[in-house]
């Protein structure tokens, strides 16, 4: 979901209470209200992820989950017998990495593109536009699990409608098993995933545009500028802070895809990304200290992502003037 | 006709071909879930593009299975304790982060910024201990209480947005007149907080609907679990057998109510969605 990239500030006009009875009380009322949402949060957040961080440290099953015993780094790496064993040296953990960075990198890029063309778009007056923007939103309403099901419907190997249509156009011989071909499948989920997230994207780019200054594009007009370089040299420039924010809120959700792609094509390894990878560890083979090992490498990588995230964001805003 | 009247035609059509494409890619794998929903078992695997007649097998055959009616009413009661507990919780928080100036403020929003990017993955194995030990395994209620991990940081985020910019001189008033924080947020704020509130609850109501990793790992039998857990798991005789008719009845079942919803309030989503993103 959405989030900023500053902190709201509280208004500058309480200052004059410092001290008095009225801000004192204020005081308190504040962390009362904030202690029911605090403690829920450290519930469902806080005590679980510490607790999987220590359950990846332990030899914990699903089953046996109370007395697991600490084993140390060994799910992450352990040498026993002249050979090197555990999470990081398991191919498949790898290549479920690389998955998850290729779907992200290559999903967002996309989703970023087509969501700057549909914004141009609504951002044009025409007849119908309100009604083309709501359009534009269905995607985004419709739950993964039911877009990743049409989808397959329409992707389906002998019966879906994109294989019959694309023979129909003469583009292919012979249908594609599109979710289960080792060369398709990637492409297939990232589809997918770009057709449900292009909304959002759009949805951003559009509030920036509807935001910048007319004088820009009057100047412009009146010096016969074309349109594609005013985009190129005004509107991009104007819009990147908030497509930023848009791109790596994306890119913060793509790297923890799990829905669509486990609808799409299970546990099938061409697609397998970390969070499908430390699921099936957790639930399937109920080896919670594996699964929780993957869990805290995922939980890293993330919030590695998000401190940058955070650092550029500042950065940006500095530049920006705001 | 000059080449100027020309070039500028040539752009229109253009413009509206873009429009078209744009709305079908948009609409028609929705479209075609409901033409698929709609069609005797029997015509399921000729493909065409519009419907010839009409069949409503499919939603008998989806409707008399109770497992399916539970997984609604389960969906429904889960969405919406959600969403109530989230305003009610982010109101009074919102509140604390928005009107008042303390020490530890911009710690705490910094927490909550950092759960919201939390992966669900990665507190699945602590929650799913902490789910256990509160006996809530394959309950509704585990899940009501794990979803405010994702819904309450966006709630509280975007209310107090909302509620720093509401004016200063209406609190102060309050506070002269002797009014407790309660009072004044309940009495003064929350009458403006409304659309603020239907926003935020709208948001929080359709990422409750559609979750589906939580859902799916903390329920075990088909009469707790929610939409998309059953739509997931409808299955047929092998991996090639899969009921589709069936599957796009019940996706199109618990597509419609959020599709219309959007319609309706598609503006509240849109200053939702982009209330925290863009304005900062």
């Amino acid at each position: 979901m959405t989030t900023t990239t500053t902190l709201p500030r509280a208004p500058e006009r309480a200052r004059p209470y410092r001290g008095t009875k009225v801000r004192r009380q204020r005081v308190r009322a504040a962390w009362t209200f904030l202690a029911p949402m605090l403690i829920t949060l450290a519930l469902v957040a806080g005590w679980p992820l510490l607790r999987t961080f220590y359950f990846s440290l332990t030899d914990g099953t699903l089953s046996t989950l109370g007395d697991a015993s600490f084993i140390g780094l060994e799910n992450y790496l352990v040498y026993d017998n002249g050979a090197w064993y555990g999470l990081l040296t398991d191919p498949l953990w790898w290549r479920s990495v690389w998955n998850t960075v290729f779907f992200a990198v290559v999903s967002v890029s996309l989703e970023a593109v087509f969501g700057v063309i549909v914004a141009l778009i609504l951002n044009a007056e025409f007849r119908g536009r309100m009604l083309v923007r709501a359009a534009v939103l269905i995607p985004w309403a419709i739950p993964t699990i039911v877009s990743a099901k049409m989808w397959a419907w329409m992707l389906n190997d002998q019966f879906g409608i994109i294989n019959h249509l694309l023979m129909a156009l003469g583009l292919i011989d012979s249908p594609i098993a599109w979710t289960a071909s080792a060369t398709y499948s990637m492409w297939a989920v990232i589809m997918v995933d770009v057709w449900k997230t292009i909304p959002f994207v759009a949805l951003l780019a559009l509030a920036a545009m509807q935001m910048l200054p007319r004088d820009c594009y009057e100047a412009a007009e009146v010096d016969g500028i074309h349109p594609i370089k005013v985009f190129f040299k005004v509107t991009l420039p104007l819009i990147t802070p908030a497509l930023m924010v848009a791109v790596i809120f994306r890119m913060l959700d793509a790297l923890r895809v799990f829905d669509v792609i486990y609808v799409l094509t299970s546990n099938a390894s061409n697609t397998m990304t970390m969070s499908i990878y430390a699921r099936q560890q957790l639930v399937e083979f109920q080896d919670v200290g594996y699964g929780s090992a993957a869990s805290t490498l995922l939980f890293l990588i993330i919030a590695l992502a998000t401190v940058a995230y955070l650092y550029v964001g500042r950065k940006q805003l500095q530049l920006g003037g705001d | 006709m000059t080449s100027r009247q020309f070039r500028r035609l040539a752009t229109r059509v253009g413009f509206w071909v873009l429009v078209a494409v744009v709305l079908i890619y948009a609409i028609f794998p929705f479209y075609y879930a409901v033409i698929t929903s709609l069609k005797p078992s029997s015509e399921l695997f000729t493909v065409s593009y519009w419907l010839d007649s009409l069949d409503v097998s499919n939603y008998v055959t989806i409707f008399s299975q109770g497992s399916f009616v539970r997984a609604i009413f389960n969906s429904i009661l889960v969405s919406i304790s959600v969403v109530a507990i989230a305003l009610l919780l982010g109101v009074t928080a919102s509140y604390a982060l928005g009107r008042v100036r303390f020490r530890g403020r911009t710690t705490v929003m910094l927490v909550i910024l950092g759960v919201s990017m939390f992966p669900q993955v990665a507190v699945l194995s602590g929650l799913f201990e902490v789910i256990r030990g509160l006996g809530l395994y394959n309950n509704p209620a585990g899940l009501i209480l794990s979803y405010t991990i994702f819904t309450l940081p966006f709630t509280v985020w975007v209310l107090t947005t909302f509620m720093k910019q509401l004016p200063m001189e209406l609190e102060e008033a309050a506070i002269m007149d002797g009014a407790t924080p309660w009072v004044t947020i309940t009495k003064v704020f929350l009458p403006l907080m409304w659309p603020a509130m239907a926003t935020t609850g709208l948001l929080a109501f359709i990422a409750a609907w559609n979750e589906f990793l939580f859902a799916l790992t903390f329920t075990l039998t088909d009469s707790q679990r929610t939409v998309p857990v059953a739509i997931a798991l409808i299955s047929g005789g092998s991996q090639h057998e899969l009921p589709w008719g069936p599957i796009m009845a019940a996706s199109v079942t618990v597509t419609v109510p959020l599709v219309i919803l959007v319609m309706i309030f598609q503006r509240r989503i849109v200053s939702g969605l982009t209330a925290g993103a863009v304005k900062g």
